[in-house]
């Protein structure tokens, strides 16, 4: 069994925009593409082309319909993927010590080399989000891109997650949620970001932002006619519209 | 333990090089970063310069790879050996491709080249085909915009000069209240996306009007699960409760629009149309002087409620008309399936956010009357539609009434409002009218489509007044047909209506499979004979990239390339990719060469125009004017100076207009692959009236002077069909379409149950389908990744349907239209329309096809709504054959569609079930790496 690092000041993750999200699943292909030529083994991709296709992904949306008490119903589209937990039961579960939490970041990565693919680290994540390559035959989990946001051959603006560049609303973040002043931790405070399944124990580093309250009623006071048209008419009606004009 | 921590390599290189090109993974145009190792594509990224994506890509163009590697790739001509519809090819050389092609169509143009009939689905490069066309001679020519949103485009250049998507935009920047009319996803993809999430970041209000919450509809703040068709009849309600209110913009509809032009009421010939001075100049009445004068008489003060000898203005005509309670909000709110009161606050809404929450800019500009303004005045109120409102049979009259409704509003070309897109605005009397007149050996007499101001123009011939254009487009049935009618050639040359062709020619359209109506029974066409056992359609040319459904229906294949592999230019004269603030155009280049015996299309019909010697491709002296498309794309001029591609013309440093310049795609390709023009801080809001944006327009070439003009709340040009129909026309109507065009070619919008209710009570649900965002029609199921995601498509059903018959999760249906029946599997959705069932668009396939297994889910589970849906409204007995299009343009009435929904056991896979075609190359095995 593996254990984790003290706790990190740096703790880098992700912050998910659940009101704006519509579930393009930009990036989701986003991260197949950079994680199937990245870190590591690449995304294999099983019967392609054939009745049951079923390739390695890091990162998957899935649309759920609610339906509220009053209202109508609504549509929340949940992008899924590591939350880099602070603890991290895929990393404590680890006969090999493949699986580890990085102490300078907080960053939960597979090292591949020492990966036996026995699947307990997927067994052992409440969040189903690990997938076992069955090309390569390793654990593959989101590396929050550890290739791109320390990558100096990239322009300083391309260091972010893949999914982070090419989200097309701007829903998803990245940053420092260890530091309390940044970005994501203010975006965090102001919009009442949440931890998934927090009674799991597993203090996630990504956070979720709710979507804001839908199908309230507009508080514009209702239109007042001009004057009774069926009093005065419409030629009444076009001297009250154009008297001031 | 504590095992020591690995050290990765955090720099790794991402690439040898980075290749920056132009998306055609849907019709966005996205700039993108191809990331090239080794010769091969490894990486596929947004370009953050690109004036579409600024960097952003959405799950389609983040998937290219895939469209290269994909088994269902073509590999080399192909001619037909078995029956047509078999799949059986034999693989032949280009140089026998060629020559075949110009055996068939040599004699064509030299004896009939009408018999030609050349259209394209998606093609990015419009005004080439159509050249292509035009100098073969041929009338039969359009794109696919007849089934897919002509309405929506022609409603807004007969309108206002320009509609959404390619001819503008919400300005993002500014908008506090955002309504979407029936879009789940668009053309428009990114930016789109990148306006929400914008919109959403400043506070602002987004409402989604459409059947079915899904796609963009899922963020919206309010859901509004219309009724399908009756889109018109809540904007129409939303129109009156605001005129009623008071709650327009007098000042604006005085000044920039026709709504204090006089129109004439005195009977004859002339009723119904604007008065004029004698240089045809529509008259106002101003207020001032309480004299009538041309509209752009510097120092005007046009007035809206005058009355002149017993002719009042189009404001009095259009007000009078939506005051009726008609269109009051309770007499629409059952039929539009929204309640009154819901309308109501939504016009609470848009009046308040448009008149209390106005926003300004502090740019002086002057108007066309020589009047300067100090500020730009703005009503942050903006409206995004398409496809859903459009693709009905009353979708021309319910586009003009959202136009309409925008300008009432004062929303359009202002700050927070609607933004045109250079080079629009662009009135319909500024683009040409349609073209039809052909003779053998000489090309078309002009361009074929356009827009008719009058019955003069429709494609009659000039003999029998018969159509001219084997679609019937700009006819009586539906005049202002802009787009053409690609959903009827099919139907039409096999029923030899009105006429038979020899050899149709499409690219990028799979008319055998999702791009039909009425699918099977195509398919049934495209292989029919006549009593001589030949091909009633005698010749199929085919160009496709991948073996899909419409290659086995072919003889003749030519196989075309990947969009990495090729030349195109995104063009000014075409389709454009401009934003408001700039004009931008954007080519394609070959980031890396085809593997494989295939040519980019463009370049082989400049070899066929080559060897045919067309005129236009040709020079006096009978030499090639252009090599390849890359060639043509440089030199072409279709003005003195004015040319596919605006940037670096002349030695490098010319914009707009100049000397073709050799060194131009050297010069994309260096710049990214695009070019940009800023339009000037002045000119940037109300451009059809903007002295400053009319100059900058002249100056880049988009028209040769500057060409002011009022919106068209009363569109005149159809009142003149009417008056043709009341019989004041040297041209008239057959007496069967009279009473149609009467009711349907009104100049103010109007409402009309779409003609689909006519299937009555035996069919009381609507079916739709919606746009998935990570999918474009046919193109994604080839694709590894995109396949993952869409495999197959669900019939969704609402609650009332799924509780009143008892369904569960698994079950399957029958669903019937008044032509047809499929079964599919069913799922429920809670958040949709209760009248009202849909499922994702063109997910099914064919078995066979696309390199595919047999067994694959898109085939076994996947199903189409076409087969529902009839090309032709049921007979009436009267021997015509009736297309389902809008009478006013012909788009295809996809939405019309109503079935009724029956609970049925499951069969093995979804019905109906076809054969699986005999595919021209391989199905991949085993798995990816």
């Amino acid at each position: 069994m593996t254990n984790l690092p003290p706790p990190s000041a740096k703790k880098l993750g992700l912050v998910i925009d659940l009101d704006t999200c519509v579930g393009c699943q930009a990036c989701v292909t986003a991260c197949k593409g950079w994680n199937d030529q990245g870190y590591g083994a690449p995304l294999s991709d099983q019967n392609p082309y054939g009745a049951a296709p079923s390739g390695t992904f890091l990162n998957r949306v899935h649309s759920y319909e609610v339906t509220p008490d009053e209202g109508a119903p609504q549509i929340i589209n949940f992008p899924r993927s590591c939350l880099h937990c602070d603890n991290a039961p895929c990393v404590t579960v680890c006969p090999t010590g493949a699986s580890y939490k990085r102490a300078e970041d907080g960053i939960v990565l597979v090292n591949e080399s020492a990966c036996i693919g026995c699947g307990l680290c997927a067994w052992a994540c409440p969040y189903g989000a690990r997938e076992l390559d069955p090309a390569a035959g390793v654990m593959k989990k989101c590396t929050l891109c550890i290739d791109r946001i320390y990558n100096d051959t990239l322009p300083e603006e391309d260091r972010q997650p893949a999914c982070v560049r090419t989200c097309p609303t701007g829903a998803r973040h990245f940053g420092d949620l260890g530091n309390p002043e940044s970005a994501v931790s203010q975006l965090v405070a102001q919009r009442g970001g949440y931890d998934l399944m927090p009674d799991m124990g597993t203090r996630p580093t990504n956070k979720y932002l709710p979507p804001r309250p839908k199908d309230a009623r507009a508080t514009a006071s209702p239109l007042a006619p001009l004057l009774d048209l069926q009093a005065t008419g419409f030629a009444g009606w076009l001297d009250r519209l154009l008297e001031k004009f | 333990m504590i095992p020591k921590q690995p050290t990765p390599d955090l720099s790794p290189p991402v690439s040898d090089e980075v290749r920056k090109t132009t998306c055609y993974m849907c019709a966005c145009r996205c700039g993108i970063d191809v990331h090239i190792t080794s010769g091969k594509v490894t990486y596929i990224e947004g370009n953050r310069d690109h004036p579409v994506n600024k960097g952003v890509l959405c799950a389609k163009g983040a998937s290219g790879i895939m469209q290269v590697t994909a088994p269902s790739r073509l590999r080399a001509p192909l001619r037909r050996v078995g029956p047509r519809g078999s799949g059986a090819f034999e693989e032949i050389s280009w140089e026998e491709a060629l020559g075949t092609a110009v055996q068939w169509l040599g004699p064509l143009r030299a004896k009939a080249p009408e018999k030609l009939a050349f259209f394209t689905g998606r093609d990015q490069s419009q005004s080439f085909t159509s050249l292509w066309a035009q100098s073969f001679g041929t009338p039969n020519y359009a794109a696919h915009g007849g089934f897919c949103s002509v309405n929506m485009a022609a409603a807004g250049i007969y309108t206002m000069g320009g509609a959404f998507w390619e001819f503008g935009q919400t300005d993002w920047d500014r908008t506090k209240l955002f309504l979407l009319f029936g879009v789940a996803e668009d053309h428009d993809s990114n930016p789109i996306k990148m306006g929400i999430g914008k919109l959403k970041a400043r506070g602002g209000r987004m409402v989604a009007i459409n059947p079915v919450r899904t796609g963009y509809n899922g963020v919206a703040d309010d859901w509004i699960g219309i009724t399908p068709g009756t889109d018109g009849l809540l904007v129409l309600a939303l129109v009156h409760e605001l005129l009623k209110a008071g709650k327009i913009d007098l000042d604006y509809l005085a000044r920039y629009t026709n709504a204090p032009c006089l129109v004439d009421e005195t009977e004859g010939e002339e009723k119904g149309l604007l008065l004029r001075d004698e240089l045809g100049k529509p008259l106002v009445i101003d207020r001032t002087t309480g004299q009538p004068v041309p509209y752009d008489r510097p120092g005007l003060r046009p007035d809206l409620g005058a009355t002149w000898k017993g002719c009042r203005t189009v404001f009095q005509h259009l007000a009078e008309r939506y005051l009726t309670a008609e269109y009051a909000p309770e007499a629409v709110a059952d039929r539009c399936g929204v309640s009154a009161e819901r309308i109501r606050a939504l016009a609470a809404e848009i009046a308040d956010v448009a008149f209390n929450q106005t926003i300004t800019i502090d740019q002086p500009w002057t108007d066309f009357r020589g009047e300067t303004h100090a500020q730009m005045v703005g009503r942050p109120v903006s409206f995004h539609a398409m496809r859903g409102i459009s693709a009905h049979s009353n979708g021309f009259q319910t586009a003009r009434a959202l136009h309409v409704l925008q300008i009432l509003l004062g929303t359009v070309e202002v700050p927070g409002g609607f933004r045109f897109k250079p080079p629009y605005p662009k009135p319909a009397h500024a683009h040409p009218t349609p073209h039809s007149y052909f003779m053998p050996g000489r090309p078309l007499d002009g361009p074929h489509l356009g827009f008719p101001q009058g019955p003069e123009h429709l494609a009659l011939k000039l003999d029998d007044l018969t159509p001219a254009r084997i679609d019937k487009g700009f006819t009586w049935d539906n005049p202002l047909s802009a787009h053409g009618m690609m959903h009827m050639v099919i139907s039409n040359a096999v029923a030899g209506d009105p006429y038979p062709i020899d050899t149709l020619m499409l690219y990028m359209a799979n008319m055998a499979w999702n791009s039909s109506m009425n699918t099977a029974e195509t398919m049934a066409m495209l292989t029919a004979k006549d009593g001589n056992g030949d091909y009633k359609i005698p010749r199929i040319i085919y160009s496709d990239a991948y073996a899909s459904e419409m290659v086995a229906y072919a003889d003749l294949i030519l196989p075309d390339t990947t969009y990495l592999e090729r030349h195109d230019c995104i063009s000014l004269l075409d389709r454009p990719i401009c934003e408001a603030d700039h004009a931008a155009d954007a080519i394609r280049w070959p980031v890396i060469e085809p593997d494989r015996d295939v040519r980019g299309f463009q370049s082989v019909l400049v070899d066929l125009a080559n060897r045919l010697g067309l005129p236009g491709f040709i020079t006096e002296d009978g030499r090639a004017k252009y090599r390849d498309y890359a060639d043509y794309i440089v030199n072409h001029q279709r003005r003195p100076g004015v040319g596919p591609l605006m940037g670096y013309r002349g030695t490098g440093d010319a914009v707009g207009r100049g000397a073709p310049n050799p060194n131009q795609l050297n010069a994309y390709i260096a710049a990214g692959g695009f070019f940009t023009a800023e339009v000037p801080e002045e000119a940037r809001f109300f451009k059809p009236w903007n002295r400053a944006y009319q100059d900058w327009a002249v100056k880049m070439g988009f028209y040769d002077q500057p060409q002011p003009y009022l919106f068209q709340l009363y569109c005149e040009p159809m009142r003149r069909f009417q008056l043709a129909a009341e019989g004041f026309h040297e041209r008239q109507p057959p007496d069967h379409l009279r009473a149609r065009i009467l009711a349907t070619m009104d100049p103010l919008p109007i409402w009309y149950p779409p003609f689909g209710d006519d299937a009555g009570d035996a069919f009381p649900l609507h079916a739709i389908t919606q746009r998935p965002m990570a999918m474009y029609h046919s193109w994604g199921s080839q694709n590894a990744w995109l396949r993952q995601i869409h495999g197959h498509n669900p019939l969704y059903l609402p609650e009332k349907v799924w509780r009143e018959q008892g369904f569960a999760e698994g079950d399957w249906a029958r669903a019937t239209s008044p032509s047809g029946s499929i079964t599919a599997p069913v799922a429920l959705m809670a958040a949709l329309n209760e009248n009202t069932v849909w499922t994702w668009n063109a997910i099914g396939k064919r078995k066979g096809t696309w390199a595919l297994s047999d067994d694959a889910p898109e085939a076994i589970r996947g199903f189409l709504l076409n087969h529902l849906i009839d090309e032709l409204l049921p007979d009436r007995g009267d021997g015509r054959r009736w297309s389902n299009s809008d009478p006013v343009t012909g788009q295809a009435a996809w939405f019309d569609l109503r079935v009724r929904v029956e609970k049925c056991a499951p069969p093995p896979e979804t019905l109906p079930a076809f054969p699986p075609l005999k595919s021209p190359v391989p199905n991949a095995k085993g798995s990816r790496q």
